[in-house]
């Protein structure tokens, strides 16, 4: 019967090696894409290449940085590669919030507490192992998950105080606190952010298979044990970003007002 | 006893790109008893709405003082400012929900809804001229003239000593401006509320005010009675402007 085409638990599975030859092979799909944007006339040949190449440096940075951080068993190398990610993250989502003034401590302030408190409630109750290994690729999953929901939630309330300044200032006007005369606001903008997580969680197996699963998968792991693994993973991000979204909101909500409950003009004039 | 209101070298500043400045309002000082409809006139764009902004602290003053009852503004917590000055703008700007809900927004905010909310609102809205039975009814569909009403009831709802009309009838039709104005006349008339009321409509200040001032680019151009100030303005701009020659647009400031 000669040999199966896909063998399940094959030799993949048992080590989950690949060298670069595998690697070279895979670009055959960049040049059949590079292929139709030069017959389409795409002009997207550059970029698709650009962004290939910038890909696997970034890749194989981050690659040797945790196999450094591994090999390295200290606890203070895992930190700094937390603080790393978390510094990249607030700098990415400040650049966006930058009409607020403080963007970028907002969106650090946000993003480390969300991430904190997600990894070290995981750790301390013992959800997953305390080691390099799992809480490097979580704490990425939850930076990043946090970094997007403070830049959405931050954009959407200076988009509120445009949009709503009116009303807004008809509440203070009733003598309304800024938090009250902002929460409908408030409320709008966390819950646009959290949405797409929740869609996310509800088709999660229906629609798409995540990334922790497959990679497990892929692993060689057991399919319940990757399972699970992945639940974990979209339950702790409901946390992270439940957490991300209500601090982000609360602080931008009060870089909004002035000290005498003003509300502010962020486009000057 | 001191007056009602008293503004005393107001001036205001706002940022124009920069660390350049543009002054809205320049050295603006008048005051009001109790009991008055104060006039407050001049062409789009000369500071009116920043003025009546800056008397309920919605803008901070850059210079000058606002004093309510004798008591400088700034010694009082900016949210017991807000309650004791209650504002109409030229827009509603109702909340979402029922008209009890916009009628008990105040009281609500302060933890201080009444026992008897349903007749507290019902009141209010007739002294608004609506009927005292629409209390649950949604604020959509609401005509201009409605909304308006519901606008005054809602900031009346924190019993103001002094109410700031932001040109409260310019985004009406004539009709329902004509009657919201009478309704506001009356109220002015009838109980020891303070009216501040800005308007670019030189009839209608004819009609409504005591004594009022004309404002032309920030600052205060002709002071007095109503009667004399529109009859007979002594300076040029102010003839200029009761004239009809300068542009009298309800453009928002």
């Amino acid at each position: 019967m000669g040999r199966a085409l896909i063998e399940v638990a094959g030799p993949l599975a048992a080590q989950a090696q690949f060298s670069f030859v595998n690697v070279a092979v895979a670009l055959l799909m960049v040049a059949v894409a590079v292929a139709l944007s030069f017959w389409q006339r795409l002009s997207l040949e550059k970029d698709m290449l650009l962004a290939c190449a910038r890909a696997f440096v970034q890749l194989l940075a981050i690659g040797y940085v945790i196999q450094l951080v591994f090999r390295s068993r200290s606890f203070w190398f895992v930190l700094l590669l937390l603080t790393a990610m978390v510094l990249f993250a607030a700098i990415t989502s400040g650049r966006r919030l930058r009409p607020l003034p403080g963007a970028y401590a907002i969106a650090a302030i946000a993003i480390t507490l969300a991430s904190a408190l997600t990894l070290v409630l995981l750790v301390a109750l013992d959800v997953v192992p305390s080691t390099a290994r799992y809480v490097v690729p979580l704490g990425g999953m939850i930076v990043g998950n946090a970094m997007n929901v403070v830049s959405v939630v931050g954009t959407r309330l200076m988009e509120e105080l445009e949009s709503q300044r009116r009303t807004i200032e008809a509440a203070l006007a009733l003598a309304a606190s800024p938090s009250q005369a902002t929460r409908p606001s408030l409320r709008r903008a966390v819950r646009v952010a959290m949405i797409p997580l929740i869609d996310n969680t509800k088709t999660i197996g229906l629609v798409f298979l995540p990334g922790a699963m497959t990679g497990m998968i892929l692993a060689g792991a057991d399919p319940l044990d990757a399972v699970k693994l992945q639940a974990i993973v979209m339950y702790m991000l409901i946390g992270t970003v439940a957490i991300a979204a209500v601090t982000a909101a609360y602080l931008v909500q009060r870089q909004l007002f002035t000290r005498h409950e003003q509300l502010r003009r962020l486009s000057g004039g | 006893m001191s007056p009602r209101l008293t503004v005393d070298g107001l001036c205001l500043d706002v940022p124009a790109g920069g660390r350049a400045t543009r002054r809205l309002l320049d050295d603006v000082t008048f005051s009001v008893p109790a009991g008055e409809v104060f006039t407050v006139l001049g062409p789009s764009g000369s500071g009116k709405s920043s003025l009546l902004r800056c008397l309920d602290r919605l803008n901070e003053p850059t210079a000058g003082r606002v004093l309510i009852s004798g008591q400088d503004m700034r010694d009082l917590p900016v949210r017991e400012v807000r309650r004791r000055v209650g504002m109409v703008f030229q827009q509603p700007a109702l909340f979402p929900g029922t008209i009890a809900d916009n009628v008990l927004y105040g009281p609500r905010v302060r933890a201080e809804e009444p026992a008897d909310a349903d007749a507290f609102v019902g009141d209010l809205l007739a002294r608004v001229g609506l009927p005292p039975d629409w209390t649950g009814h949604s604020t959509r569909d609401l005509s201009g003239g409605e909304a308006q009403r519901i606008a005054l009831a809602r900031a009346l709802a924190n019993g103001p000593q002094i109410l700031l009309l932001d040109e409260p009838t310019a985004a009406l039709d004539r009709n329902a401006s004509a009657r919201i104005e009478h309704l506001l006349v009356e109220m002015g008339s009838a109980t020891d509320l303070t009216l501040v009321w800005v308007t670019h409509d030189l009839d209608q200040a004819r009609r409504i005010g005591h004594s009022g001032l004309i404002l032309v680019d920030g600052r205060v151009v002709e002071q007095g009675s109503l009667t004399t100030l529109l009859a007979d303005p002594e300076a040029e701009v102010a003839r200029l402007f009761v004239a009809g020659d300068l542009d009298s647009g309800p453009a928002a400031t």
